[in-house]
């Protein structure tokens, strides 16, 4: 007889992404297995398995004698129905086993929308929401993921968060964990414990206390839990950890192919850039170390196409040496080789070039601001130049198509600011009809702007975002200006970026309205198929909770921020610092023209920054 | 061109038709096997299945063509390499250098499981005969534009019921796959549909072997 999951399988749409077995994915016997960790992805399979820190840590945990990690992700809604319908908890890949039988239930957190599904995760596994209610040692919560860097939204329904890198200190949680099991503390003495581990943050340890003006007052820790946690990162990239034996999907995924990290960090210093600044200070890994890497993962999975990623992969230092040695290999293995996010410069022309990815991807620019002022403020050193240099190249040598991103609602922007964005499509229009080869099928110039969030731990982490009204205003004034019929342009939605910046800067007061409105069904909300912004206010009014408070309000300068004991290693007064040339227009060079001082390098002990 | 015979059983039933061919070129390429790219624009690895199997169908008796790319390696190594590169379910059973014209099959024998949660009532199997014994019935069909009536009657070339166990009975057909074709599963859904007194809470087919038109097995 077929057994419940069988019948239900049927029934949804791609159903290989609930049932595990593909190739590379670790079994281990049970009777070997001291701890069982359930790691969960907040969304689908196909996003979650594009994920290169969860595979990293997937390959982690395994490693480690006693301990046999499986994974989780989130179900899309005809599975959902289907379990409640027949009561199925949710369950694990590897095992199929119910994730409420795991002694740990981990998440790896990088986008705030995804909020609703670790709840409704919890919710179908049928684990207590809360942390407060889920006694003992088993099913201990805890997260890590860029939006840990802000962990108070969620700080009710996770026991601890695991701050910065996890290759490190993720085995440390798990020895940690294994011997409190195995001498049966309880979970009081775990949490802790754990808390004096360097780099992560038990929430329940520290009370936070609000002014009569709403603003946090005063954050109280207890129990021996340090005032500022500082986030943990890896040093030595080159003798770091690294799976090249990965899970190779049987059914496709969102980036279905080979991912390779060339360095953490980022010189640039954007001045709205979460990542820029939280992932700092930059560390290199040696070409050598890469391009065994790359083969060996190439050999081992059988992908037909490999990626070097980064936050600005024309920033490593060894990238010609790399894409030398990677070039020749992928043709004669027929692989493709891709190198996203290059900046406009004339070496990475020649790659782009070489590697033929200008055929298919044609040009994409993300100027973020129409006029170099704004650009200035936010330190996005692209300028109009570099931008039609790059764009006369291309369309004289027979290109027709460009893509072009922006913000709007950036500090101190105006409408002449809105307006220089249409100024520098028109600019590029007259490039093609000056330089164009091949004019007969036309240019498309595709526009899109979105809603700025200001993010914690970057310089605008105090600014006030720009009501949704006024952010329609300038999304409209900037459509009046595009009239040729070469321009489509595509404004995002206010709604969900409103969202994502009441949880980016959100404090614990947030956290039951993200359990109301997940009790109230959001979930998925990065899909448009299921985000509801209704379900959302409606959230917000049963809880009291002002969004506006979070986000049209701004932050004082010298407001208690509730990410103020959180330390990525950036120090407030570079931030400060920061902040204040931005509202000069003034730029800082990138870290290798000259060091700013930020402080990320306080974070290494054995080398030194790479920038 | 070189042709290989699998299986597809257990998870791996749940790997749809285009996943299973992204599937196999990689097993290919973490086989050191290097496959013939198709020309063109966007070459692609030529590997081509003979009927594509519907997900969730068990299949002991799939075809897949390849083309290797001027290597010279002989079949029972390719079938070790490829086994040891292939995911649990998916295994192949034979490899050989070309087969016949894929137009002389035919047809196809298969097993329908019906699964009764509360029992085989005393007469299920019975009524079941007596339905595929009717002189046409049309079943619907999934296709590109929606569903279509079909009469299967006319590709069933023999059918067998047999009650396997308390909860279960078994339809072992041999129908048409090719020109015409039909999906073993309108044998569950011909149930479903003319004795709903005898729906079962679950059925489950399998693919078992291939033929030419003569009832000879197709390779």
């Amino acid at each position: 007889m077929t057994n419940l999951l069988q019948r239900v399988l049927p029934t949804v749409q791609k159903p290989a992404r609930y049932t595990g077995g593909e190739f590379n994915e670790i079994k281990k016997d049970l009777a070997d297995v001291r701890v069982r960790v359930a790691f969960c992805f907040p969304d689908t399979y196909e996003i979650g398995m594009s994920n290169v820190g969860m595979r990293i840590l997937y390959g982690v945990m395994n490693r480690m004698d006693g301990v046999w990690c499986e994974r989780v992700f989130a179900p899309w809604g005809d599975m959902e129905e289907a379990m409640e319908k027949h009561s199925l908890p949710l369950w694990a890949l590897e095992s199929q086993s119910p994730v409420k039988d795991f002694d740990m239930i981990a998440f790896t957190i990088g986008y705030e929308m995804c909020y609703t599904n670790i709840l409704n995760m919890l919710r179908l596994a049928q684990v207590p929401l809360h942390a407060k209610d889920r006694q003992g040692l088993k099913n201990i919560v805890f997260a890590g993921g860029v939006c840990a860097f802000n962990p108070e939204p969620l700080a009710d329904f996770v026991d601890f968060f695991s701050l910065g890198e996890g290759e490190e200190i993720t085995p440390e949680i798990l020895s940690l964990y294994d011997r409190a099991k195995a001498e049966d503390w309880s979970k009081d003495q775990f949490l802790a414990a754990v808390s004096q581990i360097p780099g992560i943050y038990v929430p329940s340890f520290y009370a936070h206390e609000y002014a009569p003006d709403g603003t946090l007052a005063r954050v109280v820790p207890s129990q021996g839990a340090p005032e500022t946690v500082t986030k943990r990162i890896i040093e030595d990239l080159d003798s770091a950890y690294f799976p090249t034996k990965m899970i190779v999907p049987s059914t496709e995924i969102v980036h279905d192919r080979a991912n390779l990290e060339v360095f953490r960090g980022c010189i640039r210093g954007c001045r709205f850039c979460q990542a820029g600044f939280s992932c700092r200070p930059v560390r290199k890994k040696s070409a050598h170390v890469l391009y065994r890497q790359a083969v060996e993962t190439l050999e081992d999975s059988g992908h037909n196409e490999i990626t070097l990623s980064s936050l600005s992969t024309s920033d490593y230092r060894h990238l010609k040496e790399l894409t030398d040695a990677m070039i020749p290999y992928c043709a004669d293995h027929k692989v493709n080789l891709s190198v996203p996010s290059l900046r406009a410069d004339n070496f990475s022309r020649e790659l782009m070039q070489r590697l033929q990815t200008l055929r298919k991807s044609g040009l994409t620019f993300a100027p973020e601001a129409g006029t170099q002022r704004l650009r200035d403020v936010i330190n996005k050193n692209l300028t109009e130049e570099e931008i039609l240099n790059s764009c006369t190249n291309a369309f004289a040598g027979g290109w027709n198509n460009v893509k072009l991103y922006f913000m709007l609602g950036l500090p101190t922007e105006t409408d002449e600011d809105v307006l220089g964005i249409a100024d520098l499509v028109y600019k590029i229009i007259q490039a093609w009809k000056e330089h164009a080869v091949n004019k007969k099928r036309g240019l498309r110039v595709h526009v899109a702007t979105a809603y700025f969030v200001p993010k914690p731990h970057t310089p605008f982490q105090w600014e006030a975002q720009i009501t949704p009204e006024e952010y329609l205003r300038r999304a409209k004034l900037l459509k009046n200006h595009f009239y040729s019929k070469s321009i489509e342009y595509n404004y995002h939605e206010p709604d969900l970026s409103r969202l994502e910046a009441v949880f980016a800067r959100g404090d614990r007061r947030v956290g039951p309205v993200i359990e109301e409105a997940m009790k109230r069904g959001a979930r998925l909300d990065g899909w448009d198929e299921y985000f509801s912004y209704k379900t959302w206010l409606e959230a917000f009014e049963a809880c009291g909770v002002d969004p506006d408070f979070y986000t049209v309000r701004g932050y004082g300068q010298d407001e208690l921020l509730p990410w103020d004991m959180i330390d990525v290693g950036v120090s407030k007064a570079f931030l400060l610092r920061e902040r204040k040339k931005a509202y000069g227009a003034v730029v800082t060079p990138d870290c290798r023209e000259g060091c700013s001082g930020c402080g990320a390098n306080c974070l290494l002990k054995e080398v030194d920054c790479d920038a | 061109m070189p042709r290989l015979l699998f299986e597809k059983t257990g998870k791996a039933v749940w790997i749809s038709h285009l996943d299973l061919m992204r599937l196999f070129q990689r097993a290919f390429k973490r086989a050191g096997l290097q496959l013939k790219h198709t020309q063109g624009f966007n070459p692609r690895p030529s590997v081509s299945i003979a009927l594509p199997l519907s997900v969730g169908v068990e299949s002991r008796c799939e075809l897949l063509d390849f083309d290797l790319d001027g290597q010279d390696i002989q079949p029972e190594e390719i079938l070790t390499r490829l086994n040891t590169a292939l995911v649990d379910g998916v295994r192949v059973l034979q490899v050989y250098e070309s087969g016949r014209k894929l137009r002389d099959l035919a047809l196809l024998s298969c097993v329908v499981t019906l699964e009764y949660d509360n029992g085989v009532g005393a007469d299920t199997a019975d009524a079941i005969e007596k339905l595929f014994s009717r002189e046409s019935l049309p079943v619907s069909k999934k296709s590109k534009n929606g569903p279509v009536e079909q009469d299967i009657i006319p590709m069933i070339r023999n059918l067998e019921i047999r009650q396997a166990d308390d909860s279960t009975v078994e339809i072992h057909a041999l129908i048409c796959c090719q020109n015409p074709s039909m999906n073993p599963m309108q044998l569950s859904g011909a149930v479903e549909r003319y004795l709903p007194e005898y729906r079962p809470d679950n059925a489950v087919c399998r693919r078992v072997e291939l033929y030419d038109n003569q009832e000879t097995i197709f390779r």
